[in-house]
């Protein structure tokens, strides 16, 4: 009865390394040599080898596929499961192919330590040097170097010492200490698990030893508390009432009783209860368990948002911000396009504003004056998302600094936030500018259409939830500001995206382009003295600054039917959800004469 | 925080995301431990519902205690049960148990093409009417684009190069070689009209990390894989004419934890009782190109 095994720690490494260098034999030799194999598993390959008459290879044992086994190149990252007497270990085998680069980014992102592989024969080849960087930017703290075939140089001391200076020199250009170097042979298993006799002036640890060593990532707990707020619960099918706010906590801790933050919409509640099914309950939920809570207040927040305890360090909120990233797509990261970014549970259209650098990362030069990111470069640039997003710094929670870009369905880039910027210089700016200097006006004067026609130019805004009688207000509005002879226009363009998105779960590119549109339209409309009524349904805070600033000089009026949502923006009239229509139109009638909008 | 609360954070994390992102989401439920614990964590997600519907494909080979056991369970968890089933093939007897086609014909009828066609709405679904406690035709024949398969990196060989969300082509077909990078909780959510997804919550997991939590969480499972006197069970729990039992006098969930630690089954293959694992050069790879799971 070994209650020890199942409170084993557990650890994901990752094996890196030059195409051929030998990762695989090096896996295949571990697994073999701590008797961590499936019985069954072994013999199946050696018979296998037999019957084709090849002889038998450790790589053999991770070479599952088929086609790799033609090949003879890893294709991608397999995962093995192996064994100590401390740890149960997750070994992910990364291709060392350029081609693959992709596939040894997912295996190094999850892992807690490397393994890089250097063939002493062929020496330091350019994926040694790209892998050690990507590791690096990719979080991994923890880095052997394993320089393996030393069989094929007579264990020459030289030899190794000479990659050892080599490319400990590389590393530390990155800012990265190696743990450890360790000469090998993975083939005749030469300081795998036993220290070598052939090289008696090697005293270090075998890798077995040096993989034991490696340390646990603690302290995720001890930081300060974030959870992207991946959902909200309510089963009221199933007769259950209780509003859940759920996630995976990221970092920190939370109790009952603290109080809490959503960014970016800003609204504030405290923790009730921590929920669970089958789980003994408590009152405190800490970083990496999967929870949900129930609030004390019914806010509005959406999945996506961020969640922070009120006394600590609060996030940034932005739509600007630098950062470096690894771009793995095939089309190049290029301006004037759109993305999407994901960081914690968000989801954002973002365009590239601007490029500072671009690494070309095996060689470690910069390239001056690169309009755009290829595939497997790193670049230090400027992205600009198309609404404020909540993150952290690299320097202060890297976990929430963390992100990744999708083009077209496929995640292309990944990266991490290093500075904040403000909007100064953002491409709205940059669109409304070029749009204000290009405008020129006619002569007759604003003042001079308000006398004529008895109102100021205005965009008004029917906003609400789907259903709450909008449009039928909205129409009846513009029919009796028409009756009564001022200059109205009903713009119905809110349709097509109410019925896309009335679960208002997620925000697309589609509906930032519609407010766009709106904005820019209704800077001409108000400025030919119309009113121009619209429905916008579910927006916040940032929605109508937006429009606002679209619309300058001239102002927006908004409408909102049934709950206000908003944090900070004030609107001009609230009505309840699906009102009495004759008394509604009558009172923002009244309204817009009280706000001088309508003259007589 | 133990091995046990990463791998189940880890996959209640998957099944969340998935629910959030897909419109048209199931969950495979093959009713043997695996796709059982991973109903069992869908339920620790939803905080005790299931809120996606569970698809049984029934190949009508199946040991009934397993059937009587997913009724059960189906009515017991107010679970959204809808079966699919290979019909014609069945009815005119062109299966490996009544001696017309071999093992990977066989599966490839009653499985992969069931799956594929019960998936995409085309073959006729069935589904638990839980007041009259019957079955009857599913009205809803939208395919399902988001599909989640409890399937582990360390069953067998091309297993292991899974990821977590992992796309298919209209044929159901698996590209292995051009597979979408995973990094930092992130994932391929966003996919193209006329694909879609396979999510694999339990990648991670390991046998004996599946029995560990049975036993922490005392979850319900078919009495099949106990010992009920013989000497024997199952290990491993496939169609009757294809699955072997094993050796064993394990009467409980804490015993079987224990062959596997340390005892007699600390390393053999679970799957070593499957034959038509080696029938397919011992990698079951070609059927899962094919849509296998």
């Amino acid at each position: 009865m070994s209650a020890v095994v199942a409170n084993k720690d557990h650890m994901d490494v990752v094996i890196v390394g030059h195409v051929d260098h030998g990762k695989s034999t090096v896996i295949g030799r571990l697994m073999a040599d701590t008797g961590s194999l499936p019985e069954g598993k072994l013999e199946q390959v050696k018979a296998m080898c037999a019957a084709n008459a090849r002889p038998f290879e450790y790589a053999f044992l991770l070479d599952a596929l088929k086609n790799e086994q033609a090949q003879g190149i890893t294709i991608d990252t397999a995962r093995c499961f192996f064994k100590t007497e401390k740890r149960n270990y997750i070994i992910h085998d990364a291709p060392g192919h350029i081609e693959f680069l992709k596939n040894m980014v997912t295996g190094a992102a999850r892992a807690e330590a490397a393994l890089l592989v250097i063939d002493a024969h062929e020496g330091i080849q350019e994926n040694s040097k790209r892998h050690g960087y990507m590791v690096s930017m990719l979080g991994v703290k923890q880095l052997a170097v394993l320089v393996n075939k030393m069989d094929l140089v007579d264990c020459s001391e030289e030899t190794f010492n000479s990659i050892q200076t080599e490319y400990t020199a590389f590393l530390n250009e990155l800012g990265v200490e190696p743990t450890a170097f360790i000469p090998i042979s993975a083939r005749e298993g030469m300081n795998i698990t036993e220290n070598s006799d052939s090289m008696p002036w090697y005293t270090g640890m075998t890798v077995l030893d040096q993989v034991d060593s490696f340390n646990k990532l603690r302290g995720e707990a001890d930081k300060v508390f974030r959870m992207p707020v991946q959902d909200i619960y309510k089963f009221t099918a199933e007769k259950d009432d209780r509003r859940i706010v759920s996630g995976t906590i990221t970092t920190g801790r939370v109790s009952v009783g603290d109080d809490v933050v959503f960014y970016p919409s800003m609204k504030e509640s405290t923790i009730k209860s921590v929920e669970g099914f089958n789980m003994a309950e408590r009152d405190t939920a800490e970083a990496g368990f999967a929870t949900g809570f129930q609030c004390t207040t019914q806010i509005y927040i959406k999945p996506g948002e961020l969640m922070v305890r009120k006394e600590d360090l609060q996030p940034h909120v932005g739509r600007r911000f630098r950062c470096n990233l690894f771009w793995m797509g095939r089309p190049p990261l290029v301006k004037d396009k759109e993305y999407k970014l994901k960081i914690g549970s968000t989801n954002v259209s973002v365009q590239l504003a601007e490029i500072h650098q671009v690494l070309d990362a095996s060689e470690l030069s910069s390239i001056e004056n690169k309009g755009q990111v290829d595939r497997h470069d790193v670049a230090e640039c400027i992205l600009e998302t198309a609404r404020p997003i909540a993150y952290d710094l690299r320097n202060d929670i890297e976990a929430t600094g963390r992100f990744v870009i999708v083009d077209e369905f496929e995640i292309a880039g990944c990266g991490i936030i290093i500075e904040s910027l403000t909007d100064e210089g953002s491409l709205l700016d940059e669109h409304i500018k070029e749009r204000e200097y290009a405008w020129e006006t006619g002569s007759v004067t604003l003042e001079e259409r308000y006398e004529k026609n008895g109102n100021t130019g205005k965009l008004i805004i029917v906003h609400g939830v789907y259903g709450c009688g909008k449009r039928r207000l909205a129409k009846q509005l513009e029919h009796a500001l028409f009756n009564e002879g001022y200059r109205t226009y009903y713009f119905g363009i809110s349709n097509f995206f109410e019925e896309l998105d009335h679960d208002a779960r997620m925000r697309d590119r589609g509906r930032e382009d519609h407010l766009n549109r709106l904005g820019d339209l209704a800077r001409v409309v108000t400025d030919m003295g119309t009113l121009l009524i619209t429905t916008v349904t579910d927006a916040d805070d940032f929605d109508m600054d937006k429009l606002k600033r679209l619309n300058e000089p001239n102002e927006i009026f908004v409408i909102n039917m049934g709950e206000n949502n908003f944090g900070s923006y004030k609107v001009d009239v609230e009505l309840e959800y699906r009102p009495e229509m004759e008394e509604a139109i009558a009172s923002v009638i009244a309204k817009l004469k009280e706000e001088k909008i309508l003259l007589k | 925080m133990n091995q046990l609360d990463e791998l189940e954070a880890k996959s209640i994390h998957i099944l969340r995301e998935a629910y959030r992102e897909f419109k048209n989401l199931c969950m495979l439920w093959s009713i043997g431990k695996d796709s059982t614990v991973m109903l069992w964590l869908a339920r620790k997600a939803f905080f005790g519902h299931c809120p996606i519907p569970l698809v049984h494909i029934d190949t009508s080979f199946k040991i009934p205690q397993m059937i009587e056991y997913r009724d059960r369970l189906a009515l017991e968890w107010n679970l959204n049960m809808v079966v699919g089933q290979n019909k014609p093939a069945i009815a005119n007897k062109e299966t490996f148990p009544d001696g017309k086609i071999d093992r990977l014909s066989c599966c490839k009828a009653l499985k992969s093409e069931a799956l594929k066609h019960t998936l995409s709405g085309e073959w006729e679904r069935v589904r638990l009417n839980h007041t009259k406690g019957e079955y009857e035709v599913d009205t809803n024949t939208e395919p399902y684009t988001g599909v989640i398969v409890g399937v582990r990196s360390d069953e067998e060989g091309s297993r292991s190069k899974e990821r977590y969300f992992s796309p298919r082509d209209q044929a159901n077909d698996w590209d292995v070689d051009d597979q979408p990078p995973e990094l930092w909780n992130q994932y391929k959510t966003a996919f193209a009209p006329g694909t879609h997804l396979r999510i694999h919550p339990l990648l991670d997991w390991t046998e004996l990390n599946l029995w560990e939590y049975i036993q922490r969480e005392e979850i319900p499972l078919v009495d099949l894989y106990f010992d009920k006197g013989e000497g024997t069970r199952f290990r491993s729990l496939g169609c009757g004419p294809c699955t072997t039992c094993v050796e064993s006098t394990a009467t409980d969930v804490a015993t079987v934890v224990e062959e596997l630690r340390s005892g007699k089954f600390a390393n053999i293959a679970e799957r070593s009782g499957r034959a038509q694992d080696k029938d397919d050069g011992g990698g079951l790879e070609t059927l899962r190109r094919d849509g296998y799971m």
